[in-house]
């Protein structure tokens, strides 16, 4: 009973958010039912394709929440946030890595493929304990987040702000993708890591294990979403948005605006992490092109699109900037690209708080001359 | 008898022996299995080569001398035919003749009158034939006729023959000219051949001061003569018997070493000032976008492209004239990216001026259509622009290192371009509005500059100089729809680096990037060498966040 009024006093707080997260729980069940028990000849059959991208989607609109976090509540805009994403990327493709075993092409139990192919006699240290899931689930948290809060540590301490930032965010993973596209670094070089087989012995390619991946990818979405908001609606996470509008009178009030501006980046950066880690598994590949600094502008644009500074804004941006991303260079290949660029342009322009912000304005519009004309 | 016949007498007598002693000597000089000395020195050139042509391997030997003393003007070539084998007579005629196949046998060509005789069949003719020792002796003749070419050039080639091959009988030769040579170049390789000849002589203080002669060159063929002097044989002893001359050699080939890491050093500090010139033109337009205006534009490296682009179609557009296209092409780029990048500023730019992450956004849309236009006009594949014929090859110091002429001008271009903006913003009347502006908007304004119209053309300058960088760039690299994005990352690492707003900061952080970059490649690599320095500047940015040269006074804060 009590649970429930939690839930409900919740959902009047967050109304666009618990009707995402409603949406989002009616996609999760609907789904599945509808691939594995509705025949192949129905029109209303969901493919596996269609799963898996949808599994890739609602990784994107984890990655969107991350970045949200830091630029919409923290005004930090990342411009290498696809860095962390791609390194928990990697932490999972490792461990997929592990468990090809001797299946690969050389049949080499220890090495993957491309290390026989280089060559080399013996897996490098950071390539130990791979093998053990658990290993790798903490991998995929721990090195985004070190490496952010390394990063944040030295940035935030010397006060890089604005542009400043951004460019060196940029830097950062511009940096990380020639240094994975180097074969020494022992990741694969140019082809990255693919030809998984399975996961937790589970194959890849069975539906069934599609069907869980996005289950689970739901589920950790849903959870994400709904950590996130305890955070920003906690007294920290006010502190944070205070950080935002106004950083050194933040600073002036006693704050520690440099811990409160490392720990959410560094949270944010984990986030990443996991999204990439559920996102590899599902499209069997990650490679160095995730590092590139244009994946990390074009996450900004969903973020923006869907409106910053709105959890659930950020999650419809991506998921809708990405669907007509599939759907145009399906369609018209060409035009993808001039699609992409004018909607940068206008949303820029024209929409400064995305979406979220033309329905809340739409709303107010419709909610006003109620007021003025007294029933 | 009398007095005056006697007189007369011994005069005839004087005059007949005077002959003999000569045609005696001559004789003496000339081997005695000539067919007859004495007929041969008479020869003109027709009969020496003719004579030539029938002579025995040693008659031919002899006759070479005498070819070569003629003072003909076709000597040179005529001997060069007989080195390569290419000089042929004619069986029934004993015309002597060159030939050059065709497809219905040989046209032969008088060699002596140039004439054209007809074509012929190969079996009419018979090769002049030569042997090693002719060779050899063909070879000095003719580099000691070249020696004296009137066209320093040919003299240089002819003395680096001598290196190549030093043979003893050009040595007086040598001699004669090093003490008349006015031309430095061939002076020095003078020096280096004479004292190349003297390593063999036996006297030992004249071999000692050849070696510390030698030692300054760094042609391969000096060094390893040298080498063999420092060497031990088979046997585990000294090649070189002399102790004082093998400690002599050991020095010359440690100097040697030395100045070979200098060119290399030199060479190095060449590549990574070219790199940093490459840099600099593309962040000086950045500089003023970005620098001076706030202004993020991250469609700057499509504004380079269309430079290139323009150049690629200045070209098409006069292909005859490629050698100018570039001084066409420089102001037309100028001018193309210039007005793209009114275009933008006007219609996106302009309503975001507060907003810089919000410009980074946009424009980055910006750059993406772009992209996409230029794939959709001229194919997404690379296009080849030319480089004109004066820009092609290089300034060669010496086998280690050489100016290619490309990056040499692209080094001067890029200072010329730098000093042209610098004065554009200090002396004229455009560049004291735009600092007023950016400096204090509300007060430029007051004083009646037209902020707005102000702020459009300061956008088109700095885009228009990243459209003259593209003119420049395609000379090095592929032009191409993604070449944009190569240089958008370095050059806002140049700017952030030099410090914003500062265009002598932007020099320096070109400069000193190009040359760290290129001094850690030979250890690191190209891409290591380039995540080094991308992770010195975002080290760097944390210790001086606002760069190198930092700007001072109120304007800095914001």
């Amino acid at each position: 009973m009590e649970k429930k009024s939690f839930l409900l006093s919740y959902y009047e707080k967050d109304k666009g958010g618990g009707i995402f997260l409603a949406v989002l729980m009616a996609v999760a069940i609907i789904v599945p039912i509808f691939n594995l028990l509705v025949p192949d000849s129905s029109p209303f059959h969901v493919s596996t394709y269609t799963v898996t991208l949808l599994g890739k989607y609602l990784s994107f609109a984890l990655l969107a929440i991350s970045l949200d976090l830091v630029w919409g509540y923290c005004g930090i805009l990342s411009l290498g946030h696809a860095a962390f994403f791609a390194l928990g990327g990697y932490a999972m493709g490792m461990y997929l890595m592990r468990q090809v075993g001797d299946r690969g092409v050389y049949g080499n139990p220890d090495l993957p493929d491309f290390m026989v192919f280089l060559n080399w006699t013996e897996l490098p240290w950071y390539w130990q304990g791979f093998d053990q899931f658990w290993f790798a689930v903490i991998m995929v948290m721990l090195v985004p987040g070190v490496l952010a809060y390394i990063f944040g540590w030295l940035a935030f301490r010397s006060r890089v702000t604005g542009v400043y930032l951004s460019i060196i965010t940029q830097a950062l993973t511009y940096a990380l993708m020639l240094a994975f596209f180097r074969n020494e670094m022992g990741f694969g070089g140019n082809n990255g890591l693919t030809d998984f087989k399975d996961i937790l012995g589970y194959s890849l390619q069975e539906d069934s294990t599609r069907i869980a991946l996005f289950l689970v990818t739901a589920v950790a979405l849903a959870l994400g979403y709904i950590i996130s908001r305890m955070i920003v609606n906690s007294r920290a996470g006010r502190v944070v948005v205070a950080v935002r509008d106004a950083e050194s009178r933040a600073r002036f009030l006693g704050y520690r605006v440099e811990s409160y501006k490392l720990w959410i980046f560094t949270y944010s950066a984990v986030l990443a992490g996991i999204a990439g880690a559920l996102y590899v598994p599902q499209v069997g590949i990650i490679n160095p092109g995730e590092f590139s600094p244009l994946n990390s502008i074009e996450l900004v644009v969903w973020v923006a699109m869907g409106g910053r500074g709105v959890l659930y804004g950020a999650v419809i941006g991506a998921i809708l900037v990405n669907y007509s991303k599939t759907y145009f260079t399906g369609a018209f290949p060409e035009a993808w690209l001039f699609a992409l660029g004018a909607l940068f342009v206008i949303v820029t322009v024209f929409l400064p708080k995305g979406i979220v912000g033309l329905l809340n304005t739409i709303k107010s519009r419709k909610k006003q001359p109620a007021e003025e004309t007294p029933p | 008898m009398n007095a005056y016949s006697l007189c007369h007498r011994m005069q005839k007598i004087f005059r007949v022996y005077l002959l003999l002693v000569i045609s005696c000597l001559t004789v003496m000089s000339l081997s005695a299995t000539v067919v007859s000395a004495n007929s041969v020195d008479k020869l003109d050139f027709e009969g020496l080569i003719g004579e030539f042509s029938k002579a025995s391997f040693k008659g031919k030997s002899d006759i070479v001398p005498l070819i070569a003393a003629s003072g003909d003007s076709r000597t040179i070539p005529i001997l060069e035919l007989i080195l390569e084998g290419q000089l042929f007579y004619q069986k029934s005629s004993l015309t002597v003749v060159s030939r050059e196949k065709q497809s219905d046998g040989y046209m032969i060509v008088n060699v002596l009158t140039g004439q054209e005789i007809g074509v012929v069949q190969k079996g009419t003719l018979k090769k002049i034939k030569v042997n090693n020792a002719l060779r050899k002796k063909l070879r000095s003749a003719i580099a000691s006729l070249s020696l004296f070419n009137s066209s320093a050039a040919i003299r240089l080639a002819a003395v680096q023959e001598v290196i190549k091959n030093p043979t003893s009988e050009v040595a007086d030769l040598l001699l004669d000219m090093s003490t008349k040579e006015q031309d430095e170049k061939v002076l020095k390789a003078v020096n280096l051949a004479l004292a190349l000849l003297e390593l063999d002589s036996n006297d030992r203080e004249k071999r000692i001061a050849a070696l510390a002669v030698l030692s300054e060159s760094l042609d391969a063929q000096i060094t390893t003569r040298i080498t063999v002097l420092a060497s031990k044989d088979a046997s585990g002893g000294y090649v070189e018997q002399d102790k004082d001359v093998r400690l002599a050699a050991e020095k010359a080939l440690k100097n040697i070493e030395s100045n070979i890491k200098y060119y290399e050093f030199i060479e190095t500090l060449f590549f990574g000032l070219s790199l940093g010139s490459v840099l600099l033109l593309a962040a000086i337009g950045l500089a003023i976008t970005f620098g001076v205006m706030g202004v993020i534009n991250m469609a700057h490296g499509e504004l380079i492209m269309i430079g290139a682009y323009t150049t690629y179609v200045v070209q098409l557009l006069m292909p005859d004239h490629l050698e100018y296209s570039l001084f066409v092409a420089i102001p037309a780029a100028f001018i193309v990216a210039g007005l793209v990048g009114i275009l933008i500023e006007r219609g996106v730019i302009q309503f975001l001026y507060g907003r810089p992450l919000e410009t980074l956004l946009a424009t980055f849309g910006i750059s993406l259509i772009l992209q996409q236009l230029v794939r959709t006009i001229f194919s997404p594949l690379n296009r080849s622009v030319e480089t004109p014929e004066w820009m092609s090859g290089a300034l060669e110091i010496n086998s280690y290192f050489s100016l290619t002429f490309n990056r040499l001008y692209i080094i001067i271009f890029s200072l010329i371009v730098f000093v042209m903006l610098l004065l554009l913003l200090k002396k004229t009347v455009f560049g004291l509005q735009m600092r007023a502006v950016t400096q204090n908007r509300k007060m430029a304004r007051a004083m009646g500059v037209r902020s707005t119209w102000v702020d459009a053309l300061t956008f088109g300058l700095g885009s228009g100089i990243a459209g003259i960088a593209g003119v420049a760039l395609s000379q090095l690299t592929n032009v191409g729809p993604n070449m944009g994005q190569a240089y958008i990352i370095d050059s806002f690492m140049v700017v952030v680096f030099g410090g914003v707003g500062n265009l002598w900061g932007t020099l320096v952080a070109a400069f000193s990037l190009g040359i760290a970059n290129k001094f850690m490649e030979p250890w690191a690599g190209a891409v290591l060498a380039k995540i080094l320095v991308l992770i010195f500047i975002i080290l760097f940015i944390q210790k001086r966040p606002r760069g190198l040269f930092p700007q001072k006074g109120r304007n800095a804060e914001n």
